[in-house]
C-alpha cells in the first residue's frame, strides 16, 4: 500500500510481461501484469512489491516541482 | 530473553545479539577484559614488556562466497586485520581455520586462498598457524572461515569509552556498501547494479594517522549493525551525547536506492572497510587530509560531534536537513524489507 | 515558459524532499493555521505516512493547533492474533512452506512469531515479490506452499496475479491464506466511534493508485471532513497539511488529490478487474483493536476455493478469538484515541525488540515509528 518507489524504465520485455527499471543506480526486473497501457523506455513508473502499479505523470511532476521552486524563490 | 532457540536476529549485530552475549556468554565466562567489548583485547603482558599486545578473532560465514568487490577470503583477512588496526595495533600474525562443506569445488577454495594472500600483502601480516575441517554435505553452508589475529599496539588508549566532549566524529567513506551488496546478491532480492562491497584493509591509513601523532580517542570499523551500532556503542560507553548531521553522512546513490526500495536505513547496513574516528575537533581537518590520500577513504567526512550532556548522555541524535531532530537507534536483529 | 527538460529521477526524490520547500510550506502553514477556529486533528491512515512524519520530523515543524492521529493503515498491525496463529500452525505442518511478506514474520501470535517458528525448524520464507512463491512451489513439487497474503488494496492485485499465474502455469501445490483488508470500512469504523476527534484526513494514496481517489467520497459525504490524497515525500505531506488547513478555513470538505503525479479519480482499472475476478468480500472480519467490521476483508471466489488454505486445513486451524495483552494499547492507538506515548508499556515493557503488540513490531506501526524516530526535543521535555 505504501512503500512504492519511483523508477525509470530502461528495458522492455514484452514476451515476459515485464520491464527492467532503474532507481538511483539499482536495476530490477518487475512485472507489468497490472499495467496494460503502453510503456516506453524512459517512462517513470511506481513499483510496489515487484509490480508496475502506475505510470508517473512526468509533466505533472515537473509542474509541481516548478511551482515549489517559485514558492521558495518568491519568499526568499 | 523471551526465546528458547537461537534466531537469525541473534547474529544481526544489534540489540538481540547484545542480549545474547550478555545473558549467555558473559554470564558463563565473562571477565573484565572480555566485557570491555572492544574490537580487540589489549593483553596485559609481563612487567618490563615495551608495549601491549592486541588480540582478536572473527568468523566469516557470508553467502554468496564471492560478491561484487570481494569474497569470503578477502573478508576474513581484512576483517581481523581491521579489528587490530582499530585498537592501534600493527597486524602481525594470524591463525586461520577452515570449516569446509563436502562438495565445495576445489577451484573455489583455491580462489579464496589466493584472495587471502593478496589481502595479507596489504598489511604485511602473516598466517602462521591454522586448521582445516571438512564436514558432510549439509552441515555447513559451503565454507566458514575463522581468523584470529595478534599485533603489537603502536597507539595505546584507543577505546569506545574514550570519546570526549568536543570530539569530531569522522566517517572514512560512504556507508552501507557491503550490506547493500550482500542484500542484492541474496536470493530473493534480485537486483543488478554497479554497487560493490567496501571490503578493504584499513591498516595503511590507520598507520598514517598514528604516525601523524594525532590525539585519536576512538576508532572502530562499522561492521554488522553499521554506523548506527558504532556511534551508539560510543555514546553509551563514553557517556556522551553524539549529534550527527544527516546531510553530512556520505551515502552513494545505489545504497540510497536499495534503502528506498526496502524501507531500510543506510546507517544500519554492514560495512567491511569503513571506519569511524573520534578525535579533538581542532585536529579533524588534518585527519581528513591524511585519510583522503588512501583509496579506502578518499571521501572521508566529518559527520558530527560528541558532547557532554546530562540529559542526552548515551544517545545519538540525527539532525535532519529540515531542522528537525530524531534519535538514531541501534538496529534491531534481522533487517526485513518494509512493504508499506 | 522555458522548454521543460527531461525529468531526472533524482528530482523525483530530491525535489519532493527539498528542505527549503519544506521549510517554506511550514511557514505558510503556521501563518494560515492561525485562522483555524478549532484544532485540526488529522488522521493519517497509512503506515507509510506515519513513517514519513516521524522519519523527517515533520510534526516538529507544525504549529501547536495541528495534531496527527494514527489510523489503522498497517496491515500487519490489524491482524488479529488468531490469524497469526493460523500462519504458525500452517508453517508447522509437515512438508509445508509458508511464504509471506517481510515484517509479518516478526509479529507475535499467542505463542511466538513466525521467525521463532523458523528457528524451530518450520520452513518460513519472507518474500519481497509475491511471484517468488511460484518459483518456490515449482522448486518443491512434493511440498505444499502456502502464501499468507496480507495488505490493503494496494497489495491485493499482486496476489490476484499470483493466483492467476498459478492456475495458468498448472502449479497445483500453491495455496493461499487470504487476509486482504479494505481501507474505507476501517476508517468508517473508526469514525463511527463518538469519542473520535478526527476532523481531517490524509488519505492512503497508493491505495488510490489502484482504487481511484473517488473511494474517499463517501467519507466526505458522511462526515463532512476534508480529505487530501497525499504522496509520501516530506513536501507531499506538508503540502497536504496546507491544503487541509485551507479547506478548513474555507469551511469546505472535498476529496483533493495532492499526489496528482500518480493518482487520479478512477484508479487502475486492470488491477480492479483482476481483483474482482478473484475475490469476494467477507461478511465480517475481526480487526485487531477494532473488533469485527462488516464487509471489510476479502476471500477467494468459489472458482479459486481449491486453493484456499483455510478450507484445506480447516480441521487444524485454531478458531478461538484471542485478545491482546492487558497492557497493550494498540486498539486505542489504531482507533486514533491514544498516542503511543499514552501507553504505559510503550518503550518500557514493549520495544521493537520485545513487542507486546504489533504496532511495535511492524516498521509501519505507529509505536515502532515513534520509538525509532522520536524527537529528542520532546524526550528532553
Amino acid at each position: 500500500m505504501c512503500l512504492s518507489v519511483p523508477s525509470q524504465i530502461v528495458a522492455l520485455h514484452d514476451d515476459e510481461f515485464a520491464v527492467t527499471v532503474e532507481s538511483l543506480g539499482v536495476r530490477r526486473k518487475v512485472s507489468r501484469h497490472l499495467y496494460m497501457e503502453p510503456l516506453e523506455v524512459g517512462d517513470y513508473v511506481l513499483i510496489h512489491i515487484g509490480f508496475v502499479m502506475n505510470k508517473i505523470d512526468q509533466d505533472d511532476a515537473e509542474q509541481s516541482l516548478a511551482l515549489y521552486q517559485e514558492i521558495v524563490e518568491s519568499h526568499a | 530473553m523471551n526465546s528458547h532457540t537461537i534466531e537469525l536476529g541473534h547474529g544481526g549485530g544489534g540489540v538481540q545479539m547484545n542480549r545474547l552475549i550478555q545473558e549467555v556468554f558473559f554470564a558463563a565466562f565473562g571477565n573484565e577484559l572480555l566485557q570491555r567489548e572492544e574490537d580487540a583485547a589489549i593483553l596485559p603482558l609481563p612487567s618490563g614488556a615495551q608495549s601491549t599486545m592486541a588480540f582478536t578473532t572473527d568468523s566469516f560465514t557470508v553467502t554468496p562466497l564471492i560478491f561484487n568487490g570481494g569474497d569470503i577470503g578477502k573478508l576474513a583477512i581484512a576483517g581481523t586485520v581491521n579489528d587490530l588496526a582499530m585498537m592501534g595495533a600493527k597486524p602481525q600474525y594470524l591463525s586461520c581455520s577452515f570449516i569446509i562443506e563436502e562438495g565445495l569445488p576445489l577451484a573455489t577454495l583455491k580462489a579464496v586462498a589466493q584472495s587471502m594472500a593478496k589481502e595479507l600483502a596489504i598489511s604485511g601480516a602473516h598466517i602462521v598457524c591454522g586448521d582445516t575441517k571438512v564436514v558432510p554435505r549439509g552441515c555447513a553452508d559451503q565454507l566458514f572461515i575463522n581468523t584470529t589475529g595478534i599485533g603489537l599496539v603502536q597507539k595505546p588508549g584507543l577505546s569506545a569509552s574514550n570519546v570526549a566532549d568536543g570530539d569530531a566524529i569522522i566517517v572514512s567513506r560512504d556507508v552501507g556498501c557491503h550490506g547493500a551488496t550482500i542484500l542484492m546478491n541474496r536470493e530473493g532480492l534480485e537486483l543488478g547494479s554497479a554497487l560493490a562491497s567496501d571490503c578493504a584493509t584499513l591498516w595503511p591509513v590507520v598507520e598514517a594517522l598514528i604516525a601523524a601523532d594525532l590525539d585519536i580517542h576512538a576508532l572502530r570499523d562499522a561492521t554488522r549493525g553499521g554506523l548506527a551500532a558504532v556511534v551508539n556503542e560510543w555514546a553509551q560507553a563514553s557517556a556522551v551525547a553524539i549529534e550527527l548531521n544527516e546531510a553530512a553522512i556520505p551515502v552513494c546513490d545505489e545504497v540510497r536506492g536499495l534503502c528506498e526500495l526496502y524501507g531500510m536505513e543506510p546507517f544500519q547496513l554492514a560495512n567491511e572497510g569503513t571506519f569511524i574516528l573520534a578525535l579533538p575537533a581542532a585536529q579533524a581537518e588534518q585527519a581528513l587530509t591524511i585519510m583522503r590520500q588512501f583509496s579506502p577513504s578518499t571521501n572521508a567526512a566529518i559527520i558530527g560531534r560528541a558532547s557532554h550532556s546530562e540529559q542526552q548522555a548515551g544517545t545519538v541524535v540525527l539532525q535532519t536537513p529540515w531542522g528537525s531532530q530524531r534519535y538514531l537507534e541501534v538496529p534491531p536483529g534481522e533487517l526485513l524489507p518494509r512493504i508499506c | 515558459m522555458p522548454e521543460p527538460k527531461q525529468l531526472d529521477i533524482k528530482q523525483l526524490y530530491d525535489g519532493f524532499r527539498d528542505p527549503a520547500t519544506v521549510r517554506q510550506l511550514a511557514r505558510t502553514i503556521a501563518h494560515e493555521a492561525q485562522q483555524l477556529l478549532q484544532p485540526l486533528n488529522i488522521m493519517e491512515v497509512c503506515g507509510g505516512h506515519t513513517h514519513t512524519l516521524m522519519k523527517f520530523g515533520l510534526k516538529e515543524l507544525l504549529p501547536e493547533n495541528i495534531h496527527f492521529i494514527h489510523g489503522p493503515g498497517c496491515p500487519v498491525c490489524v491482524m488479529p492474533k488468531e490469524r497469526i496463529d493460523h500462519a504458525i500452525t500452517l508453517a508447522a505442518q509437515p512438508d509445508t512452506i509458508l511464504v509471506t511478506l517481510g515484517d509479518m514474520i516478526r509479529v507475535p501470535g499467542s505463542a511466538g512469531t513466525l521467525a521463532q517458528s523458523r528457528a524451530n525448524g518450520s520452513d518460513v520464507r519472507p518474500l519481497y515479490d509475491p511471484l517468488d512463491a511460484l518459483t518456490i512451489a515449482r522448486q518443491n513439487p512434493t511440498k505444499t506452499v502456502v502464501f499468507f497474503a496480507i495488505g490493503f488494496e494496494t497489495s491485493t492485485p499482486m496476489t490476484a496475479v499470483l493466483l492467476q499465474q498459478a492456475e495458468a502455469q498448472g502449479i497445483d501445490n500453491l495455496l493461499f491464506h487470504i487476509n486482504h483488508v479494505l481501507v474505507p470500512p476501517a476508517v468508517d469504523a473508526v469514525m463511527a466511534d463518538p469519542r473520535v476527534r478526527v476532523n481531517a484526513f490524509v488519505a492512503p494514496s497508493h491505495v488510490s493508485v489502484i482504487q481511484g481517489a473517488d473511494i474517499y467520497q463517501p467519507l466526505v459525504d458522511k462526515y463532512a471532513t476534508p480529505v487530501v490524497v497525499a504522496g509520501f515525500e516530506p513536501v507531499d505531506m506538508m503540502e497536504a497539511v496546507l491544503r487541509l488547513v485551507r479547506q478548513k478555513n474555507a469551511g469546505a470538505a472535498h476529496v483533493d488529490i495532492q499526489y496528482s503525479r500518480a493518482v487520479n479519480r478512477e484508479g487502475n482499472l486492470t488491477a480492479q478487474k483482476l481483483v474482482a475476478d478473484c475475490f469476494t468480500v467477507r461478511d465480517t472480519f475481526r480487526w485487531r483493536g477494532l473488533g469485527p467490521i462488516a464487509r471489510s476483508a476479502l476471500q477467494l471466489k468459489p472458482h479459486y476455493q481449491h486453493r484456499d488454505a483455510e478450507i484445506h486445513f480447516r480441521a487444524i486451524l485454531p478458531e478461538h478469538e484471542l485478545d491482546d495483552h492487558k497492557a497493550c494499547q494498540c486498539g486505542a492507538i489504531l482507533r486514533g484515541l491514544a498516542q503511543p506515548a499514552d501507553c504505559r508499556v510503550f518503550a518500557r515493557g514493549c520495544t521493537p525488540e520485545r513487542p507486546l503488540g504489533s504496532c511495535m513490531v511492524s516498521s509501519e506501526g505507529a509505536c515502532n515509528a515513534y520509538y525509532r524516530y522520536q524527537s529528542p526535543q520532546r524526550a528532553a521535555g
